[in-house]
């Protein structure tokens, strides 16, 4: 089955370059410009494999986002990988105690991208 | 954008010098598609010691007893690419059962574990398996694990032993977790805690010389190294491989990589995604 993911970024050209990687990879993609926006997706019923996130976004933060998806028992199996300028290691923690999964400081490339993906079991097929 | 006039200045009569200086202390074998790599990677060395040219660097290597620029020269032509939890599937393998299960084994008796990584490079591979360790062996402190990790290149060693990485090189592969877990910040250099760091002993060895320091392990990893020797020379290892692996041990190589064709002796055990080879009869599956 296709797998399907959600990129949220407030930065149009990263949201691209995200979705292009991922589209590549055999993902079906949509993306979000803010954390609320995303929520929406989800609640709408539609669900998702992979959310890859920003940190600094308007509305609500990708950290915000991260949080409230984790209160939500019917996304446990969403994986959060959060993909952000933040490269404090406190930041990092507060992330993953939060409940992301992974953590991606910019910049990367795609190859990193697949690394972390492959950790989390979430690399698609093609690629 | 390399510089053609300083570059395309490699003759063949120069490009066979190198090539046999390289085969004969690093036993790395370089076809005629390699001129351009060597010239790219003797340029640095070239400019920085005032040679002019990589042209003149050669008659310098030439003219002198084997030295100080010749190991400068030998350890610039090595590609060290390397990455922590590289294609983490045998990582994964490492975790959920090979040593799990030698642990097991291993915990009424010598309650010791002996791992080896042959090419180790900047480091990342050793470290990513002490990482492993402490994550998996919980009373840890009550076992003797003896982790070493060696490589040619003397550069490359006195890099894996300061343990310090830059940002580029922990954002890949290594799980964020470890990350938070095992390293402290210092700007935006990352350096690996003591509790990981103290665990591997790094020294120099080629692995076509004699292998003096190396005991009987359970684990080998030459991991994306025997690729760049000749059929013969990788035969050559794997044979002294399997002496110095314990039978119920397991040989880690590169995910590209092999012993079916090379060596016999080994059977491949496969561990979800992972491949390890076994010293025993037949090539296995
Ligand atoms: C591509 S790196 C692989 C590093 C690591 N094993 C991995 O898979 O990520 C190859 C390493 O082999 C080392 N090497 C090359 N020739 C060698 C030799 N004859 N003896 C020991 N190490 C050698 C190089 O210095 C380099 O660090």
């Amino acid at each position: 089955m296709t797998k399907k993911a959600l990129v949220i970024d407030d930065s149009r050209a990263m949201r691209t370059i995200l979705s292009g990687i991922l589209g590549g990879l055999g993902y079906e993609v949509q993306g979000a410009e803010d954390g609320g926006r995303a929520l929406d997706i989800l609640n709408a019923g539609e669900l998702f494999d992979l959310a890859l996130v920003d940190w600094n976004m308007p509305q609500m933060t990708g950290y915000d986002f991260v949080c409230e998806v984790r209160k939500e028992p019917r996304f446990a199996d969403l994986r959060l990988v959060m993909v952000t300028t933040e490269t404090e290691i406190s930041r990092m923690s507060e992330a993953l105690e939060a409940g992301a999964d992974e953590y991606i400081m910019k910049p990367f490339n795609k190859e990193m991208l697949l690394e972390k993906l492959m950790l989390l079991g979430v690399e698609a097929d093609r690629g | 954008m390399r510089n053609r006039a300083e570059t395309s200045d490699l003759t063949q009569v120069d490009f066979d010098f190198v090539r046999t200086l390289v085969k004969q202390h690093s036993s790395i074998s370089l076809d005629d598609s390699k001129g351009y790599l060597i010239s790219s990677r003797l340029l640095p060395i070239a400019r920085g010691g005032g040679f002019g040219s990589v042209a003149a660097l050669i008659a310098h290597l030439r003219s002198r007893p084997h030295g100080k620029v010749h190991t400068e020269v030998l350890e610039a032509v090595a590609t060290t690419e390397t990455s922590f939890f590289r294609d983490f599937h045998p990582y994964e393998a490492l975790r959920d059962q090979v040593i799990p299960d030698l642990i097991r084994k291993r915990r009424e008796s010598t309650r010791m574990l002996s791992i080896w990584s042959g090419a180790c490079s900047s480091g990342q591979e050793p470290y990513s398996v002490a990482m492993v360790l402490r994550q998996v062996i919980p009373d840890i402190d009550t076992w003797t694990i003896q982790l070493l990790a060696s490589d040619f290149s003397g550069a490359m060693i006195e890099r894996a032993r300061k343990g310090v990485f830059k940002q580029l090189e922990v954002n890949r592969g290594l799980p964020a977790h470890l990350l938070v877990r095992y390293f402290d910040q210092h700007g935006v250099s990352w350096w690996l805690k003591d509790e990981v760091k103290r665990m591997v002993t790094f020294f120099q060895q080629n692995l076509d010389r004699e292998w003096t320091r190396i005991p009987q392990v359970d684990l080998v990893f030459l991991r994306n190294v025997l690729i760049y020797f000749d059929v013969e020379t990788r035969r050559r290892i794997l044979r002294k491989v399997r002496r110095h692996l314990r039978p119920d041990g397991f040989l880690v190589m590169g995910a590209a990589e092999t012993t079916l064709s090379l060596d016999d002796s080994f059977r491949r055990v496969q561990f979800g995604r992972a491949a390890f080879y076994q010293p025993g009869e037949g090539s296995g599956q």
